[in-house]
Order: structure tokens, then C-alpha cells, then sequence
């Protein structure tokens, strides 16, 4: 990798250090029992007045079966929101290029990925959705599914935190505290910026130019700046154009790129942190923070290290892959020129380490080990650093599993953070741990040996098997990149995607929410020379190695026939 | 390890377990003395891991357990069960068409699956053994069985399976006790070895703290009437035989979890294996079903799975090995949890009595006149502390033994109402006991207490001791008093190494005595113990346990008398003495037949390493998976995708042999780890931190490591036969 590539990834490390650590300080005050932020005064009346019209009692905690309710039924409503929505914006306003409604099969797509914060896309953008539909109903759902996922980890929070109670805070004034005091300032300032770089912001429709070659072009316009900013910081991940981040009206600057990159990361890592003050314990939110950083860093560097390292076929023919002053070097199948290798590999790793999932590169083309890379980040289970809130908590799901086994070999019936870890626990975080190897390996494997799925794929042998495995892991991950060389618009890919996502969101954050309600109730044990510290490198080796094994184990053969053996025939 | 522990504080003689209650020595015991040196210890005779009666019948056992009924009760070998039946079905049914090769290593595959639930069953079989054959001992204890039982005034002769709680029964020497009961009439020794294995008997009467008879025992002198409470089947020699033997045995809290964890990983297996068919058809290389089968069993935690059950019997079993009874797995597991231990200073921390040590005439008072009185009047006090001051005045000071203490005037033995001892006689009478009774006797005589006494008295309580005052009226002067008597608490030698050992486990101890403050603290001190509890009262106990409790803690205590009762069930482990009370020994969750309040800390240990030993081999286990995989997907598929046999890092020889070995080491990594299993993984009293550390090490790496090279060692032995 070139010297440029590593200045780009140590420089990404350094601010997000400096920035993640204040913004988890800020979120823990959101998230607080003591319910004051900064900006109260301006905020706190705003607040109050949606508690009032959505006649919310802020004071009024829910139990964890309450709060799991209330997400699902605030997802049922997007949901069905939505897909009215996307339906009928041929006859609603806002729509300059009277585009028509949208299909069924991709308005049901569409409706579940956006109201699971997968984003998973199976149109064009520019193509399909009005601007009233990309605003009001995807740019609304970036926000909402985003702090919907944030909501349930302040839960899961509360849980491990309190002492002996049975309730979790309220989902309600968690999902509003989220948007109106994270979400929606960071949005504001990211979006300025971005249009300072150069994307686009306006409600043109399309600019009909003739270009020099005399032949007649539509450029797209639209409210992308905007967009983008929540995209990136929600985890959402869905493109305001098709070509998502490697289109220049999204990602126009080398400068835009590297802030959009950590503008992906900077709240899953912050997160981390507020765990630390919300469990007022801060050295366990800095190490669920290394865990996260630690195995980012890893596949950050693999995935950049592979791709400039250039494509051995093309070696072997004596082609010069090296990088110069006039070419970026290494592999640029399916990159851009002003990103380069590098930059599309630490991309690549952002966006699927947390549940992001825009590109700013074609992954389908990426080497197959860097391909594999990409694929094997999302099946960790997306924790390092994950999306927004549900991160976290798969991250704590994982640790919980590890003092599970550890804590024994200390000799004492494991704990964590003073809980004891007894069969209900150690139950939900089975039934969390099965639901997206089922759903990732159960429908790739009825896609492999079936002929209507099999005629989506854009490459037979085993990238074809990567195409599908790709597929699934990033809609039951909830990330919602695209390998690309799939056609998702099939009916096959369209219709299994949607329970796809919805086992990755609910079967996750169910679990989840009764772990916490679990923990909540018991009182927490003394820590002693006896504990087993949680927050210690050797434990936070510990919990790299759970997610690594525990991943490495379900999806090995799968992997090995796939981006490995493709791999090794090159 | 436990064996420096046993040395580090040698087995308390006679000094724990009073056998002749001080307050008995009036009533003439008939009790024959302990044998020199305190007990004459007969234990159950030790068997080795290996016995050969324990193997065979174990062999035959694991046969037996091969019933599905038995099997379902683990998922894991379960699942195993099920794959070895459909890999013999499917072998059966591909016979005529297989060529020899491939029905040969169908049949091994299936034979090296049957093995691994075979060795699972042994494993089992084989922590059961041990048990079974000591109930079998114990229930010879129990076959003696016809009861004596008064009715109105007679005797009739019943067989003791008649015999009902409430009836009353009369076993004279010579006879078996017919059940567990209290004794409310009389006094007899008895002999409990068949129950504890302790040879020396012990006293038993009615009323106190020592009028519990175990069912069983056998009476060696004089009569007793026992009153019956516990009905027959439900004594305490039948939930001992049930415990040893396993019979009512329920998994325990933590078995459970770990139990939920192999199943679900179990099916994550199951689920990564069944995709595994379509992903090869996909590639063009579908799978031999017996070899997806031996790739599923290679990768379900079978290691862990077949040893999890024979761990917790073992841990069971090494804790009847110390003489302690857990009532249910459940305590034993607890034990491991416990992070504050509640201990009476007396007997446990402290040898059982105070000895004096000193004594400190006041200004003006000579120290063998202060001697001789201090003995004089310490003749009637028939209390441990009252003797240690006759034997000290006498071998320090050289005061002659009284011949006939009557004939020097009149003893005024001690009590506790006046918590004084003294003599009236020839002209003179001598006071000795607390320093408040004898200042109140001495000026109620008209006489005046000089301020030295409270000054001598505080500094001696300010050291840990107890003082005790003498005092002396001559004809009709007023008493004056002559000096102080220091008592001392002797602490047992070794006990603040073990206390340091706790404290490094993140176990804290609490020292629980009657004694003033002051003293307290300086034995605290001196014995290195966290906190304490002074002028601590039965109640107190209950609620420090409570406190502890609501502040998260897990609290273990050790009691034996009625008093106790309520703070042993409060306890989270509660260590009752065979001595004690029957009310205590019910309370309790665990008995001590030694009666050693010490064995505690022992118990703590047994319960660590029953945790430990799970999660090293539950780590072990997961661990080998990655060989397992190394081994079975190459040669699954370097056939037909020729670039996989890259991932052939340890070069096998052939797909057969490759695949024959992860299951043969899957097997045999079973049977070599029943002696780990069934002993225990060693434990060091360390941080968890440490500990951690070293076991991961240990069985973390060594789980990675180890199957590469097992493996390949069995593939070059598979290899060299020229098969496959």
C-alpha cells in the first residue's frame, strides 16, 4: 500500500479519537437517567411539545416487553408508511419528472429496507423516486430506523446498569432525545459541508445538457446533500443516485470522501464510550471502543493492503501496478480514479464493519479476498463498530457470550458488570447468535441450488457463490451494500430480502431488549479480586476471538468455496 | 496444592470438637478419652481414579446408557447418537454398491461414532463409580434395622422401617441407632464412623447442642432414648446414599446454561453443515452424506458435551471425598461463587479456648502470691480457661497440685450468673473471674479497687486478651484485689496464610465473635481477617449475612448449634457440623461429617474448580474446531476444486485418512481427558485476572495447537496401514 494510503488511514484513526470520545460524553447525557444535555433550553421545549402532541408520557417507563412493542409497532408503521408512500407519489406533489408509483415487489423491498435501516436498494434512485418520496419517506426513515437502533441500546444500557428494576426507560422519548439532540444537529452541520465539497442540493429535476461530443445528456439533481449526511451517520447507507457514494453529485472530493468515511464511523464509535459513562464504569467503554477499533483497523488494512496490492493475473502478464503520479496503482476494477485502492478499500471496511453499507467502489470487482474481506466483516456480526446502537449491542452480546466462558475458567458463575450470567441470559444470546447464520446461510442455500435464483447471478463458479453469500449477509445484517453482478430486482432476491432484513433486525433486537430486561432486575455482585475485569486487553482479546471463532466457524466451508478457493485459483 | 493446605493447618484435635463438653465433666462421663494426639482417623479408604471394579462396571454401564431415553437428556450426544445410527443405516444400504475403500471407511467412520457416545457414556460411568460404591458400603449401615420403640410404658420390638417421626425409641450399647433423632433421655458415646469414618465416638446426651444421633451409628456404652425425626427413607443415611450415589441428581444452575450454549452452538453447526450440501453442489462436488455427518460431529462441541455431566458427579464426588455432604449440585456450585466467608473465631480462627498466658501482680503483690491464689481458686472452675490457669500457674510457677481441692476450704465453682470462680477456706476467701464481677465483689465486701486493675485490664483486652481479676479477703479485711490474669486467644498457626489466599481469590472473610471490640480488632489483626464482627449475638449473624446479601454478595458460614440455624439457611452456603444440632444440619446446605469449621475454605475451592474445569474444556473444545476444519473441508473438496488443498496446511495424506482422523481425535481427545475431568483442573488460589490468563494459555492455545498435531499424528498412522 502506498505511503498516501497509510497517511489516510492513521489520519481517519487520529480524528476519530479525538472526535469520538466528546460525542460519547455527549451522547451519555441524552441517554442519561438524569435527562439533562446540553442545548436544553432551546431543545428541551421542543421536545416537550412532541411528547405532548404525540400525547407520550416522558416519565413513564416501559418494561422490556413494552419497549420491544413499541419499536415494532413504530416499524410496522414506517413500514406501512412508506409503502403508501412510494406507491402513490405518482399522484402526490413533489414529483418534477411525474415519475410513476413504484412497483409493488420494490416498494415492499424498499418499504423493509429503509424501515430496518438496511437501505438495501434494489432501484435507481434517480430513476424511481420522486423527491417527496426521498425526503419524506427515505430521508425520514434514515433518521428514525437510525435512532430506533440507537433507542434499543440505551435500553440494553439501562439493563446492565441499573439495579434490581424492571424497566428500561421509555422508547418514545429515547427515539425523539436521538433524532431532535444527535442525529438532526450532525446531520445539519454534515450536510453544509457536503455541499461545500460540491454535492448536490436543489429540487431541479434534471438538467437536459448537450455535451461536447454534441450528444444529449440528463443530469440529475435533487436534495442529495442532505440525504447524504444522515446516510452516513445513520448506517443507512442508501444512495440518493444509484452508483451511491462513487458517484460524484454524492462524493465529489478526496476531502468529502475521507469526511463521509468518518462521518460512517464516528457515532458507533462514540457509542462505545457513552456505554462507559452510562455504566458509569469508563475503562469498560473504553475497551468495548479498542475491541471495536482493533478488529476495524484489521480488516481496514487487509482490505486496503489487498486491493493496492494489485490484481495477480494482470502481474503475471508484466502489466506495472504499482502506484505513480500518473495512475493510483493496484487493483481499479470497479474504483474510482479520484479515490484510489486505498481509499476504496478503508471504504469498504467502514461500510461493512458497521451497518452502513453505501460504496464507493463496485465490491463485486475488488480482488476475491478483498471481496471476502467485505463478506467476512459483515458476518462478525457487524460489531466493529456496527450500526448505529445495534452495534454496540451485538458487540455487549458477544462479550456477554465470552464472560460466559471466561468467567467460568475464573471459577465463579460468570458475570458481567456485576450481572450474573444464568440460563435465560445465555438462552437469548443463542437465540441472537442463530438468527443471522440461519437466515445468511438458509437462503444462500436454497439460492445456490435453485434455478430462478441462480439466473440472477452476474458470474457463475465460486464469485457467483460470494454474489449470493454477499447478498444475504448484507441484508441480514441489516448493512445493505450491494456485491454488485446480482440483479436484486428479481422476484426471487426482491421478496427473500425482506424477511431477510427483518430476522436480522427484530431477531436481533429482541434478544436483545430481553437480555436487558433480564439483567435490569438483578442486583449487581461486588466486584472483587474474584471478578473476572472485563475491561482488560486480555478480555477484550477475549471477545475479538469470540467473534472471530464464532463467525469463522459457522461460515468457514461456506467462505472456503467461495472468495478462498477463488482466491487460490488465481 | 490441597495437600500444603491440609499440612498448612493440621486436622484440629479434639479442640473444634469438644468431646467432652466442659459442663458434662460433672456427670461423670463414661466416655472413653480420645486417643493420644487427638483422633484416631479411620477414612474411607481412597481409591485411585482407575479402580478396576469401577472401570468394568463402568464399561458395562456405558452400554447400558446408549438407551435414547438416556441420551436426549444431552443435545450434543444426542446428535452424535443420531449421526452414528443414520451413518450405519446409510453404510448398510450402500453396501452392495460401494466399492471396498469406500464401504471400509464408512464402516470406520461409523464405528469411530458409535465410540465417541460409547466414551461419553463412560466418561459419565466412570465419575458415577465411585459413588455407587460407597453407597453400596453405606447401605450395609443401614441393613441392621429393628428398633425398640416405647408404648405407654412398654417396649416392643418393631422393625425400624415402622418407625414414625415423634416415636420414641431406646438403643443401649451395642445397638445400631434405628434413625435420625434427638436424644431426650440420657447419655451414651457413640460410634458415627459408618457415617463419617471417624473411629474416636463421641458424646451424645440430651439437651444442648450434642443431642442429635444419626440412623446408623451404633452406641457403645450406656442407654439413650431417641426421640424419631426423620420417617424412614427420608433419614440422613438415605439422602447420603441418594447423594453419592447421583440417584435424585438435577442439573445444576450453571450445567443448565452451558448446557443451552453446546445445544445452540450444537445447531449453529448443524445449520453451517446442512448448507454446506447445496454450496458443494453449487461448486459441482456434492458430499458423501457420511462425510457431512463426520464433519458435523467433528465440529459440535462433543468434547465438552460428553465430559459436562461427569465433571459435575466428580465435583460432587470430591467433595464427599473431604467428608462434606452437598445436599444438592446446586450448593457446590455456589460455593465457587462466594465472595465473603463468615467465620466464628472460636475453633476456626482461634484454637477452640483461651489459655492464660501471663499473669501481672498489681504494686505491692508478689507474683507467686498472685500465682498461688490464681490457682486456688481457678480449682473449681471446671471451664477450659479455668484449667488452662491451674496447668499454667503450675508449670510456671511452680505451685504444688492440690491433692483433694475440697480439703483446702470450700470450692465456689464458677458459673455463668456470677462469671466467678474462688475458694472459702482456711481463713480466707479467694475470688477469680471478669474483672467487673470481681470489682463488684470487692467493693460490695467494702474493699477499694485501685486503678491500676482497669488500667492493667484495658491494656490486656487492647492486646486481644481477655483479663480476668483475683482477688483476696483475709479473716474479715476487706478483699483486696492482687492482680490480672491474662487469657489469650491462640490463633491457629497457617490461618493468615490461608486468609491471604482467600483474599487474592477476591474472597473476604469476616471474623464473627462475642468479644468486645477491642479484642476483636486485635485478633482480627493479628489473624489478617478483612472485618469483623464484635459482640456479635445469634440475630447479629442473620443480619450481617442479610447486609452482605443486599450488597451483592455470596456468603458462606459454617454453625452448628440450634442458634445457628436460621443464619445457615440465610447463608447462600451454609456448612452445618456433624455435631451440631439436628436443626442446624437441616438449615445447612451442606454437612460437614469432620465437624471442621476450616473446611470452608476448602469447599470454596471444590466449587471454583468444578467451574473451572467446565469452561477449560468448553474452551478446549471450541478450540479444536479450527484443526477439525483444516483437516475435513480440504479433503472434502481439493477432488473436484483441486486450489482448496491450499488450505491442506497439514499435508494428510488422503480425504479418506484426513477425515478418519478428525473423528478418531475427536473420540479419543474424550477418553484422554476423563482423568482431567473427572480430578479437576488444578486450582490456584489467584486473581481472576491470572487466572484467566494462565487458562486460556493453557486450554485456549493448547485447544488450538494440540489438534493439528494429533491430528496429523494419527493421519501418518492411518496413513502407514496403505488403505486409504
Amino acid at each position: 500500500m502506498s505511503i498516501e494510503g497509510w497517511l489516510q488511514f492513521l489520519l481517519l484513526v487520529a480524528v476519530v479519537l479525538a472526535t469520538a470520545p466528546p460525542l460519547g460524553r455527549y451522547i451519555a447525557r441524552v441517554y442519561g437517567d438524569e435527562r439533562t444535555a446540553p442545548g436544553d433550553r432551546v431543545l428541551l421545549p421542543v421536545e416537550r411539545a412532541v411528547y405532548r402532541i404525540c400525547r407520550v408520557d416522558p416519565d413513564r417507563e416501559q418494561h422490556w416487553t413494552g419497549y420491544a412493542l413499541a419499536v415494532l409497532a413504530f416499524t410496522a408503521v414506517s413500514f406501512g408508511f412508506l409503502y403508501a408512500l412510494l406507491r402513490l407519489q405518482g399522484a402526490l406533489p413533489l414529483n418534477p419528472l411525474d415519475l410513476p408509483g413504484v412497483e409493488p415487489r420494490i416498494a415492499f423491498n424498499t418499504a423493509v429496507s429503509f424501515a430496518t435501516n438496511t437501505n438495501w436498494q434494489t432501484y435507481a434512485g434517480e430513476a424511481v423516486m420522486s423527491p417527496l418520496s426521498q425526503m419524506a419517506g427515505l430521508g425520514v426513515q434514515n433518521f428514525v430506523s437510525a435512532a430506533a437502533g440507537m433507542a434499543v441500546m440505551a435500553a440494553f444500557i439501562r439493563g446492565l446498569a441499573r439495579r434490581g428494576t424492571a424497566t428500561l426507560g421509555n422508547f418514545w422519548v429515547d427515539l425523539v432525545r436521538g433524532t431532535l439532540r444527535i442525529l438532526l444537529p450532525m446531520s445539519f452541520l454534515m450536510a453544509l459541508f457536503l455541499v461545500g465539497q460540491g454535492t448536490v442540493q436543489n429540487f431541479a429535476g434534471k438538467t437536459v445538457v448537450t455535451t461536447v461530443e454534441g450528444a444529449e445528456q440528463l443530469i440529475p439533481g435533487g436534495a442529495a446533500a442532505s440525504q447524504i449526511a444522515i446516510k452516513q451517520l445513520g448506517t443507512n447507507g442508501g444512495g440518493f443516485f444509484d452508483a451511491n457514494s462513487a458517484h460524484p453529485f454524492e462524493n465529489a472530493t478526496a476531502l468529502g470522501n475521507f469526511v463521509e468515511t468518518w462521518s460512517i464511523l464516528v457515532i458507533p464509535f462514540a457509542l462505545a464510550f457513552a456505554f462507559g459513562h452510562l455504566v458509569n464504569d469508563r475503562r469498560q467503554g473504553r475497551a468495548a471502543f479498542g475491541i471495536m477499533i482493533g478488529v476495524w483497523a484489521a480488516m481496514s488494512i487487509a482490505a486496503m493492503v489487498l486491493e493496492s496490492a494489485g490484481n495477480p493475473l494482470l502481474t503475471a502478464l508484466g502489466v506495472d501496478q504499482s502506484a505513480s503520479a500518473l495512475q493510483s496503482g493496484g487493483s481499479m476494477e470497479g474504483k474510482e480514479v479520484r479515490f484510489g485502492p486505498a481509499a476504496s478499500g478503508l471504504w469498504a471496511a467502514s461500510t461493512t464493519g458497521t451497518s452502513n453499507g453505501s460504496v464507493n467502489a463496485m465490491h463485486d470487482s475488488f480482488t476475491p479476498l478483498g471481496g471476502g474481506t467485505a463478506l467476512l466483516h459483515m458476518l462478525f456480526g457487524e460489531v466493529s463498530p456496527g450500526g448505529v446502537g445495534v452495534g454496540l449491542n451485538g458487540l455487549l452480546i458477544m462479550a456477554i457470550l465470552a464472560v460466559f466462558i471466561a468467567g467460568l475458567m475464573v471459577g465463579r458463575t460468570p458475570e458481567y458488570l456485576g450481572k450474573k450470567i444464568g440460563a435465560t441470559e445465555i438462552k437469548l444470546v443463542m437465540l441472537y447468535l442463530l438468527a443471522m447464520p440461519a437466515v445468511v446461510l438458509g437462503f444462500s442455500a436454497v439460492s445456490a441450488v435453485s434455478d430462478g435464483a441462480l439466473s440472477s447471478l452476474g458470474n457463475g463458479g465460486p464469485h457467483g457463490l460470494s454474489e449470493i453469500l454477499y447478498a444475504y449477509a448484507s441484508t441480514a445484517n441489516n448493512n445493505g451494500s450491494a456485491f454488485g453482478g446480482l440483479d436484486s430486482t428479481t422476484w426471487w432476491y426482491a421478496v427473500t430480502a425482506g424477511p431477510a432484513m427483518l430476522a436480522g433486525r427484530f431477531f436481533l433486537i429482541i434478544p436483545v431488549l430481553a437480555v436487558a430486561g433480564a439483567l435490569g432486575r438483578k442486583k449487581p455482585a461486588p466486584a472483587s479480586a474474584g471478578t473476572l475485569p472485563t475491561h482488560t486487553p486480555l478480555f477484550g482479546g477475549m471477545v475479538v476471538g469470540v467473534v472471530v471463532i464464532t463467525a469463522g466457524l459457522t461460515f468457514f466451508p461456506a467462505l472456503a468455496l467461495g472468495p478462498v478457493v477463488e482466491h487460490l485459483s488465481l | 496444592m490441597k495437600d500444603d493446605l491440609t499440612q498448612a493447618s493440621p486436622k484440629p484435635s479434639g479442640s473444634v470438637r469438644t468431646q467432652e463438653p466442659p459442663d458434662a465433666a460433672q456427670g461423670a462421663a463414661p466416655a472413653p478419652a480420645p486417643a493420644e494426639g487427638g483422633r484416631d482417623r479411620n477414612p474411607p479408604p481412597r481409591r485411585s481414579l482407575f479402580d478396576g471394579p469401577i472401570v468394568r462396571r463402568a464399561l458395562a454401564d456405558a452400554v447400558k446408557k446408549l438407551h435414547p431415553r438416556v441420551q436426549l437428556r444431552n443435545p450434543v450426544m444426542f446428535t452424535v447418537l443420531v449421526g452414528s445410527a443414520l451413518t450405519t443405516v446409510l453404510l448398510l444400504a450402500g453396501l452392495p454398491d460401494g466399492s471396498l475403500t469406500e464401504n471400509l471407511f464408512g464402516a470406520l467412520v461409523a464405528l469411530v461414532l458409535w465410540s465417541t457416545v460409547l466414551f461419553a457414556n463412560f466418561a459419565e460411568a466412570m465419575a458415577e463409580g465411585r459413588g455407587k460404591a460407597q453407597a453400596a458400603a453405606l447401605r450395609t449401615a443401614r441393613a441392621a434395622a429393628t428398633a425398640r420403640r416405647r408404648r405407654g410404658g412398654t417396649l416392643e420390638e418393631v422393625p425400624a422401617t415402622e418407625l414414625r417421626v415423634g416415636d420414641e425409641c431406646v438403643v443401649s450399647a451395642g445397638e445400631v441407632v434405628p434413625g435420625d433423632g434427638d436424644v431426650v433421655e440420657g447419655i451414651a458415646s457413640v460410634d458415627e464412623s459408618a457415617i463419617t469414618g471417624e473411629s474416636a465416638p463421641v458424646i451424645r446426651e440430651s439437651g444442648g447442642d450434642r443431642s442429635a444421633v444419626t440412623g446408623g451409628t451404633t452406641v457403645l456404652s450406656d442407654s439413650i432414648t431417641v426421640r424419631i425425626t426423620a420417617a424412614p427413607g427420608s433419614t440422613f443415611l438415605d439422602r447420603m446414599i441418594a447423594l453419592v450415589e447421583g440417584a435424585d441428581r438435577k442439573k445444576t444452575p450453571n450445567e443448565i446454561a452451558l448446557d443451552i450454549l453446546l445445544a445452540g452452538m450444537a445447531l449453529i453447526f448443524l445449520g453451517a453443515v446442512a448448507a454446506l450440501q447445496p454450496f458443494a453442489i453449487y461448486s459441482g462436488a456434492e458430499q458423501n452424506v457420511i462425510v457431512l455427518i463426520a464433519l458435523l460431529v467433528c465440529l459440535i462441541p462433543t468434547t465438552i458435551g460428553a465430559l459436562l455431566s461427569a465433571i459435575g458427579i466428580a465435583g460432587m464426588d470430591r467433595m464427599v471425598q473431604r467428608n462434606v455432604l452437598a445436599k444438592s449440585g446446586r450448593a457446590v456450585e455456589a460455593s465457587g461463587d462466594v465472595d465473603t466467608l463468615l467465620l466464628d473465631k472460636t475453633g476456626t480462627i482461634t484454637l477452640g479456648d483461651r489459655q492464660a498466658s501471663d499473669l501481672i501482680p498489681l504494686p505491692g503483690v508478689s507474683a507467686e502470691r498472685l500465682a498461688a491464689a490464681a490457682h486456688r481458686s481457678s480449682l473449681a472452675d471446671e471451664t477450659p480457661e479455668g484449667r488452662s490457669i491451674v496447668d499454667h500457674t503450675e508449670l510456671r510457677y511452680g505451685i504444688a497440685p492440690d491433692p483433694a481441692p475440697g480439703g483446702s476450704g470450700e470450692l465456689v465453682p464458677f458459673t455463668a450468673q456470677t462469671r466467678m470462680s474462688g475458694v472459702d477456706g482456711g481463713g480466707r476467701r479467694i475470688r477469680k473471674g471478669a474483672v467487673d464481677a470481681v470489682r463488684r465483689w470487692v467493693s460490695e465486701s467494702g474493699g477499694t479497687v485501685p486503678a491500676e486493675l482497669d488500667e492493667l485490664a484495658s491494656a490486656i483486652a487492647g492486646a486481644g486478651g481477655t483479663p480476668l481479676a483475683v482477688a483476696e479477703a483475709e479473716g474479715g479485711a476487706a478483699p483486696r484485689v492482687l492482680g490480672v490474669v491474662h487469657l489469650a486467644d491462640v490463633v491457629k498457626p497457617g490461618i493468615r496464610e490461608r486468609f491471604d489466599r482467600l483474599r487474592a481469590m477476591g474472597i473476604r472473610t469476616v471474623m464473627v465473635t462475642g468479644d468486645n471490640p477491642r479484642t476483636a480488632e486485635a485478633i482480627a489483626d493479628e489473624a489478617g481477617v478483612d472485618e469483623f464482627l464484635a459482640e456479635a449475638r445469634p440475630e447479629d449473624k442473620l443480619a450481617l449475612i442479610r447486609t452482605k446479601q443486599a450488597e451483592g454478595a455470596l456468603v458462606a458460614m459454617a454453625g452448628d448449634g440450634t442458634n445457628d440455624a436460621p443464619a445457615l439457611a440465610q447463608a447462600d452456603v451454609g456448612v452445618a457440623m456433624n455435631t451440631g444440632t439436628q436443626a442446624a444440619k437441616e438449615a445447612g446446605n451442606m454437612v460437614d461429617l469432620d465437624s471442621d469449621p476450616t473446611k470452608l475454605i476448602e469447599v470454596v475451592e471444590v466449587g471454583k474448580q468444578l467451574l473451572i474445569t467446565r469452561g477449560a474444556l468448553t474452551t478446549f473444545s471450541i478450540a479444536n474446531d479450527v484443526a477439525k476444519y483444516f483437516a475435513v473441508i480440504p479433503a472434502m473438496f481439493s477432488g473436484v476444486l483441486p486450489a482448496l488443498d491450499g488450505l491442506n496446511i497439514m499435508g494428510l495424506a488422503s480425504a479418506e485418512s484426513a477425515i478418519l482422523s478428525a473423528v478418531v481425535f475427536n473420540a479419543l481427545v474424550i477418553v484422554a481427558l476423563v482423568p482431567l475431568s473427572l480430578r479437576g483442573v488444578r486450582f490456584r488460589a489467584e486473581s481472576a485476572a491470572r487466572l484467566l490468563r494462565r487458562n486460556l494459555l493453557v486450554y485456549g492455545l493448547g485447544g488450538l495447537i494440540t489438534p493439528f498435531i494429533a491430528i496429523k499424528l494419527i493421519d501418518l498412522l492411518i496413513s502407514s496401514l496403505g488403505v486409504f
